[in-house]
């Protein structure tokens, strides 16, 4: 069966049928795309916005899952959308794609990520280090668990699909977010960051890592297969130590 | 309906946690007016004590059992989770919290109906 596209005066032999956030209507806008092996969901995104309608906007860089910068909702679910392949993630017949959630919308499918690092700065999430230039290199030994658990954290990609997936946020905008806290937690555990106590503070007051109820959303759906909740778990254990050290035993 | 981000195991896990423990403190007041019974009058006790001999008032102590349970094991999970060396055997943990939690639900219920 053939059809034909929206706009466009190619026929296909199948298409699908997807639906587009877009923010002029406040909905869902259907597009027919034509199907292809090995199509990813950015991939239909870009073919609706260079064949069917070119105000569609939408944010990517790299297409190989690295920049972190394509994630999208996809059914319901955040994902990043350059690696996700539409034969996986297709439900009958269709997809719906919308903005990430959590994030607010600047047009149709692109979010504005500066809530998103504005909380890595407010969690302290930048490296502060402990020696000059003029000091000897301080060598990070890769065998020690404490050296494990940060490079465990460290590979994020900054794509925001744990804290659109995190409920944790959505109930409470002024949360860090699991990325954020993931980030310091890898911190925490570098021996060569000397921010150690700012740190801690930033992240057990208001809006720390106590807020997090361990749903596990994040982890579900980190594209890299981090764990921002057993970071944040490990986060809650330092700052229960801290606490037991500062204030507990002296109580 | 469940949003589709939240068809995975820790998340149910969170929710019957909280709601169980939500459910159980609304049954809170009723158990202290018992407890007030028990202490200040022994005929109104008893009156109150009668409703248990009703299948429908064991059923509903079937999932009085099962709450406490449910809210014990996942109290015991969450401490597990976050005071213990981290492991990625979390979801064995959420599972293993629901097994139990029937197991000792259903062994109540058992007892109450033999």
């Amino acid at each position: 069966m053939k059809h034909v596209a929206p706009g466009g005066s190619a026929q296909f032999e199948n298409t699908l049928k997807v639906s587009v956030w877009r923010s002029d209507t406040d909905g869902y806008q259907t597009f027919l795309v034509p199907q292809q092996d090995s199509q990813t969901v950015l991939d239909i995104v870009t073919w609706i916005q260079q064949n069917d309608d070119p105000t569609l906007s939408y944010r990517f860089a790299c297409r190989v899952g690295m920049c972190g910068s394509c994630a999208m909702m996809v059914n319901g679910e955040p994902r990043w959308t350059c690696r996700t392949h539409v034969s996986k993630v297709t439900q009958n017949g269709g997809l719906e794609i919308a903005p990430l959630r959590n994030l607010p919308v600047i047009k149709d499918l692109v979010v504005d990520m500066d809530p998103f690092f504005d909380k890595w700065v407010a969690a302290e999430g930048v490296f502060e280090p402990s020696l000059t230039r003029n000091d000897p290199i301080e060598v990070a030994d890769p065998t020690t668990v404490q050296r494990q658990q940060a490079d465990a954290a460290i590979e994020c990609i900054n794509c925001a699909v744990c804290y659109a997936a995190c409920d944790s946020v959505a109930a409470d905008p002024d949360y860090l977010g699991p990325a954020a806290l993931n980030r310091a937690w890898s911190l925490v555990n570098d021996v060569r960051d000397a921010g150690g106590g700012p740190r801690l503070d930033a992240i057990s007051g208001a809006g720390g890592c106590q807020n997090c109820h361990s749903m596990g959303s994040c982890a579900q759906y980190c594209p890299n297969d981090l764990n921002p909740t057993a970071s944040i778990a490990g986060l809650k254990w330092e700052t229960a130590k801290s606490w037991m050290k500062q204030g507990w035993l002296k109580w | 309906m469940i949003r589709p981000h939240r068809k995975h195991t820790l998340w149910l896990a969170f929710i019957l946690h909280r709601i169980s423990g939500l459910a159980l403190a609304l049954f809170l007041p009723f158990h202290f007016l018992v407890l007030a019974y028990a202490l200040n009058d022994a005929a109104a006790l008893d009156g109150f004590l009668k409703w248990t001999d009703y299948r429908l008032v064991k059923f509903a102590e079937f999932g009085l059992v099962f709450l406490l349970a449910v809210h014990l094991f996942g109290g015991l999970r969450l401490m597990a989770l976050e005071w213990l060396p981290w492991s990625h055997s979390q979801k064995t943990l959420a599972a293993t919290a629901v097994a139990g939690s029937f197991a000792i639900a259903g062994s109540f219920f058992l007892s109450a109906v033999s």
